[in-house]
């Protein structure tokens, strides 16, 4: 009796994974702020989606320099935030700049989290040397100022969209690892892992379906802070002139080209600073709202 | 205790050494591509740049250039700066100095305005200042410094013109040219500092001996300044020191929009210009005190907390 109750609820769980992921994301709808959140996000992403119909120019089209926002081109389209130096229109860059941000953020958040969830589930459940090393090596990349730990990276790589990811992987998987860890050494006295030891699976096994989908709640909080870090970050390296190379629009890149003429045409720099710091705020509100709920239940 | 110094003293060391020899080996050594191309530029001949490799003693074993990197390093000779043409220790003595001060500033305002912040709010949980705050601490954690940079551009210098844009102090100190950049850092930490007091004090305020103390009939005043603070204030003490990491980021963002003559701006030039003996220098000094603050952290924290202490 007791094992075929058990049976049916694994087979169940497992069945619906894709339900229960639908019917936790439905809990959002109780933290009004998560909302916020998740909605500010969503317009983006549709931004992003269909910016090759939304952008009323090319991004990278030179058509007509220095233009306030509002002025109409001469093909009788507007441009509703004005163009840049290089006679780019603004509100198409952002738009298509979009795609960038939305593309690299969430494949380095990736990257970074893969790497530090098999460092943090090897040190916390083996331990050992195993521990010591990784957690010494993470002690050390984490004493860097963090953009200083960038700069040194791109420096020495070379600013590239491949080599943005890498850094960031480097940067924050540590981190990543350092929570990893500790939620390992907690769940790994549990009851369910003994009896997956004792019906002899493999540690890689115990570790990536025993262990890991039960530390999900916390990684999913992180994730979502660790997104917003990640847009700073990429904002940030364009800004410093070492982000992805020109002439593709990105938020940061485009703020750092038009820096310089900010006096006579502040347009140019307050859109894409509107536009990350949303973006951001999305990501953080909705981290909040998970937190919020996770704390409930 | 005396363990506990001499244990985080020790891992200090370990650290540095560790990171000197992994810069050592990124900026000064064929492992990640060649040195005299990187100053010499890509289109150098090869002689050009075997011979620019020889003088500047590239073909000695790699022990003992990282030898003398380091010892020369310890001694206050951090070497040449190749696009100033001087001895790096020159250029970065200011340099510092000028980011002291900016950084001083940011931390005397920032810290008390935080602390006071999240104390009230920790006070009375769910209250609307506690709510307020934790609207202003996200919002204010979400701006990107060089966005919040624009921003304040845009409403001080471009819109009220009540400020200068640019903080280059060409003639000397000047105060008003420091509001923008200190602003803004300020900004950007008040909310996370905030917020960790909060939770610290919201965390103290419902533990039992608050209650004992304040159904024992002591007066409101003294329960909070005698018995909270001092254990809401542990937890802080720490994130404040750990901020000290964050502001070596946050100055180069913000010394870089500004035009401020300090030490961010400087490493990030030197990072662009390749300008290796400097970077290596920038990189090492922002290590040392990144690493020093996070080791007071460790040890102060350890004093503060008499639970630790006397386990």
């Amino acid at each position: 009796m007791a094992t075929a109750t058990q049976t049916t609820i694994t087979a169940d769980s497992y069945g619906s994974a894709f339900m229960r992921g639908l019917k936790s994301f439905a809990l959002l709808r109780e933290s009004w702020v998560g909302m916020i959140g998740a909605a500010i996000i969503l317009f983006w992403i549709l931004v992003a989606l269909l910016a090759p119909w939304l952008a009323p120019f090319e991004p990278n089209a030179s058509i007509q320099p220095f233009a306030r926002p509002g002025t109409v081109s001469a093909a009788g389209a507007t441009f509703w935030l004005g163009t840049d130096h290089l006679g780019r229109d603004i509100l198409s860059r952002i738009m298509w700049g979009t795609r960038t941000v939305l593309f690299y953020a969430p494949l380095a958040t990736l990257v970074a989290y893969t790497v530090g969830i098999l460092m943090g589930l090897a040190a916390g459940y083996r331990g050992g040397w195993i521990d010591d090393v990784l957690s010494r090596i993470s002690d050390i990349i984490l004493s860097f100022p963090v953009l200083v730990l960038y700069i040194i990276i791109i420096g020495v790589i070379g600013a590239s969209g491949i080599n943005i990811i890498i850094a960031i992987t480097f940067a924050s998987s540590p981190g990543i690892m350092r929570i990893v860890r500790g939620l390992v050494l907690d769940l790994r006295n549990r009851d369910y892992v003994a009896a997956a030891q004792t019906r002899g699976e493999s540690d890689w096994r115990i570790m990536l379906v025993e262990i890991l989908p039960n530390a999900r709640g916390p990684l999913i909080v992180d994730a979502c802070l660790r997104l917003g870090y990640v847009i700073i970050t990429i904002g940030v390296l364009g800004f410093l002139g070492l982000g992805l190379p020109p002439p593709d629009p990105d938020w940061g890149g485009m703020v750092n080209e038009t820096r310089h003429m900010a006096i006579a045409f502040p347009y140019m720099v307050l859109a894409p600073s509107f536009a990350i710091s949303s973006l951001i705020l999305g990501f953080n509100l909705l981290a909040d709202g998970l937190r919020e709920i996770a704390i409930r239940d | 205790m005396a363990t506990l110094i001499a244990k985080r003293l020790g891992l200090m060391l370990f650290t540095m050494v560790i990171v000197s020899l992994i810069l050592f080996l990124l900026l000064d050594t064929n492992l990640a591509g060649d040195p005299a191309a990187r100053v010499l530029g890509q289109f150098a001949s090869a002689d050009q740049k075997s011979l620019w490799l020889a003088q500047h003693g590239y073909n000695d074993p790699l022990m003992t250039r990282y030898f003398h990197w380091v010892s020369g390093f310890v001694q206050g000779d951090l070497g040449e700066s190749n696009r100033y043409r001087a001895p790096v220790a020159d250029i970065l003595g200011p340099r510092l100095w000028n980011t002291a001060i900016l950084g001083f500033w940011t931390f005397a305002i920032m810290i008390p305005l935080s602390l006071l912040f999240g104390i009230l709010s920790g006070m009375c949980e769910g209250s609307k200042l506690d709510r307020t705050l934790s609207v202003i601490s996200i919002v204010t954690t979400s701006v990107p410094e060089f966005a919040s940079s624009v921003f304040f551009a845009a409403i001080f210098v471009f819109g009220l013109k009540w400020l200068p844009g640019t903080s280059g102090m060409a003639e000397g100190f000047d105060w008003v040219q420091m509001v923008l950049p200190v602003m803004v850092l300020v900004v950007y930490g008040f909310g996370y500092v905030a917020r960790m007091t909060r939770a610290s004090m919201a965390e103290v305020m419902t533990a039992q001996y608050i209650r004992t103390a304040i159904l024992k009939g002591l007066p409101y005043k003294t329960v909070i300044l005698r018995h909270a603070l001092r254990n809401a204030l542990i937890a802080p003490f720490t994130v404040i020191m750990l901020q000290i990491n964050w502001l070596l980021s946050g100055v180069i963002v913000v010394e870089f929009f500004f035009a401020y003559k300090g030490f961010g701006a400087l490493l990030l030039e030197a990072s662009l210009n390749n300008d290796v003996a400097l970077l290596e220098a920038c990189a090492m000094v922002a290590v040392v005190v990144a690493v020093t603050t996070q080791t007071l952290a460790d040890i102060g924290y350890t004093y503060l907390n008499p639970r630790i202490r006397f386990s």
